[in-house]
């Protein structure tokens, strides 16, 4: 097993092999000590690092696997663990397990990444908000409804989206998360939250 | 400042995310712009919305349970590692060492449970540990649970009769996610667990002491209930029968 959460993130594939694997404890995780401060520290955080695993992949099934591997990786590297706060860092760990599942869709021939290019993230935000207008009311909607419009944003948006105003980290933090800059995290959530918008107030009439 | 500008920084205020000199920058043109002012307003309303809603997805009860159980066991806590929690939870212990756990569990091996329920009371004894959901309406602690156990634990407010009520939390005891229902009894801290066992047969309560703690257990309609308490067993007796009362009144969980 390789020692570097991040790089091991990067080319597994983990949804077969998190299943298959009965996720073997080595020698120096076989301390019961260690596995119940892993335990207090990790498992209370365990439906924050579900939900972020669902709107990122969008699957049910494919965010089981990923959170159980998230949480594999996790006590593996749990003595090196000196911060952040556990939530950010299992949020990273997740982040590039999720990361490793997008390159395995890229590769099978059935799925592909739905993810923007650097090229429409530059896009100016004054195209979709004026198309929109402001003094519109949104009107209620109940939170299935809500989780679908947030479903429906294109990443690197929906993540940033998600980690602001669903697990309500900072800007600092989600920035450490996704490996971006501060101002980068800053006009992400805004196109997020212009997009969103729109997709809120485009279902204004009762359609379906 | 541009409207460009102030499209993304409004974002930054409403989070909260401005310095002062940089919040009074944003506001300043906010003010004189009507555009950013409904821009504001708009993404304010949706902000308000969105908090309204709860957004998070829990994790299934089969996950939990499956990363449980990957991790390496917190094997039955032997007489040391127990005095050791004692003496660490002391403090806390002194003022608020009684646990009542009811527990649903299939079956299994009764005396390493028990040893387990004690581990778990003491556990919940450190700070931060004792509650998940903190309220003092049963109302709000019964739907806490919903998707998080494969039962729904029954949640009872004694107050009335001397135990209150004071919210949930989940535990983890044989290796499975348990609901704990957390009372208070004067200064004395009080847990419930539950979980789900397949018999259905009522079995009357019994009362044993591991390391000095009394543990009251009976079963119930398909529940295991176990009670862990430093109070004295007329105490502890005196709960588990309110309890069965006020269930057998309600009717139902």
């Amino acid at each position: 097993m390789p020692g570097r959460w991040i790089e091991a993130g990067r080319a597994r594939e983990f949804s077969t092999e998190a299943k298959q694997r009965a996720m073997p404890v080595n020698a120096a995780n076989d301390d019961p000590e260690r596995a119940r401060r892993f335990r207090d520290a990790a498992l209370p955080h365990l439906d924050d690092v579900y939900s972020l695993a669902r709107y990122l992949l969008r699957d049910a099934n494919d965010a089981e696997d990923a959170v159980q591997e998230c949480y594999l990786r996790a006590l593996k590297h749990f003595d090196g663990y000196r911060g952040p706060a556990m939530k950010p860092w299992l949020f990273a760990i997740l982040r590039n397990v999720c990361h490793a599942e997008f390159a395995r869709r890229a590769s099978s021939p059935t799925a592909a990444i739905e993810d923007v290019t650097e090229d429409s993230e530059q896009t100016p935000l004054w195209r979709e908000t004026q198309e929109t207008p402001e003094a519109q009311l949104l009107r209620r909607r109940d939170a299935t409804t809500i989780r679908r419009f947030v479903i429906g944003l294109d990443e690197p948006f929906r993540e940033t989206f998600v980690l602001r105003e669903i697990h309500n980290l900072s800007y600092r933090e989600i920035a450490d998360i996704v490996e971006a800059p501060v101002g980068t995290v800053m006009s992400r959530l805004a196109r997020a939250r212009a997009l969103l918008r729109a997709a809120w107030l485009a279902e204004e009439e009762p359609s379906k | 400042m541009t409207c460009d500008e102030a499209e993304i920084l409004l974002h930054a205020l409403i989070d909260g995310e401005l310095d002062a000199g940089h919040a009074r920058e944003v506001e300043d043109h906010i003010a004189g712009c009507p555009r950013c002012t409904a821009q504001l307003a708009a993404y304010r309303e949706m902000s308000k919305a969105i908090a309204g809603a709860d957004l998070r997805y829990a994790a299934p009860p089969q996950l939990r349970r499956r990363i449980e159980a990957s991790l390496p066991q917190t094997r039955t806590p032997n007489r040391r590692s127990v005095l050791k929690g004692f003496a660490m939870g002391s403090a806390v212990s002194a003022i608020a060492a009684t646990g009542l756990f009811a527990i649903l569990l299939h079956d299994g091996d009764d005396q390493r449970i028990m040893s387990e329920v004690v581990s778990a009371h003491l556990r919940s004894l450190q700070a931060g540990h004792l509650t998940d959901v903190v309220s003092t309406d049963q109302h709000t602690v019964k739907p806490w649970f919903n998707g998080k156990l494969d039962v729904s634990p029954p949640v009872i407010d004694l107050t009335a009769q001397g135990f209150a009520l004071i919210g949930g939390r989940l535990d983890y005891v044989d290796a499975r996610a348990i609901g704990a229902i957390v009372y208070r009894r004067r200064a004395h801290v009080i847990n419930l667990f539950v979980a789900q066992t397949p018999g259905t047969e009522r079995h009357a309560a019994k009362t044993e002491t591991i390391q000095g703690f009394n543990i009251r257990r009976w079963s119930d309609r398909g529940l295991n209930y176990w009670a862990v308490s430093d109070l004295a067993a007329d105490e502890l007796a005196e709960f588990g029968e309110k309890f069965e009362a006020a269930m057998k009144g309600s009717g139902a969980g």
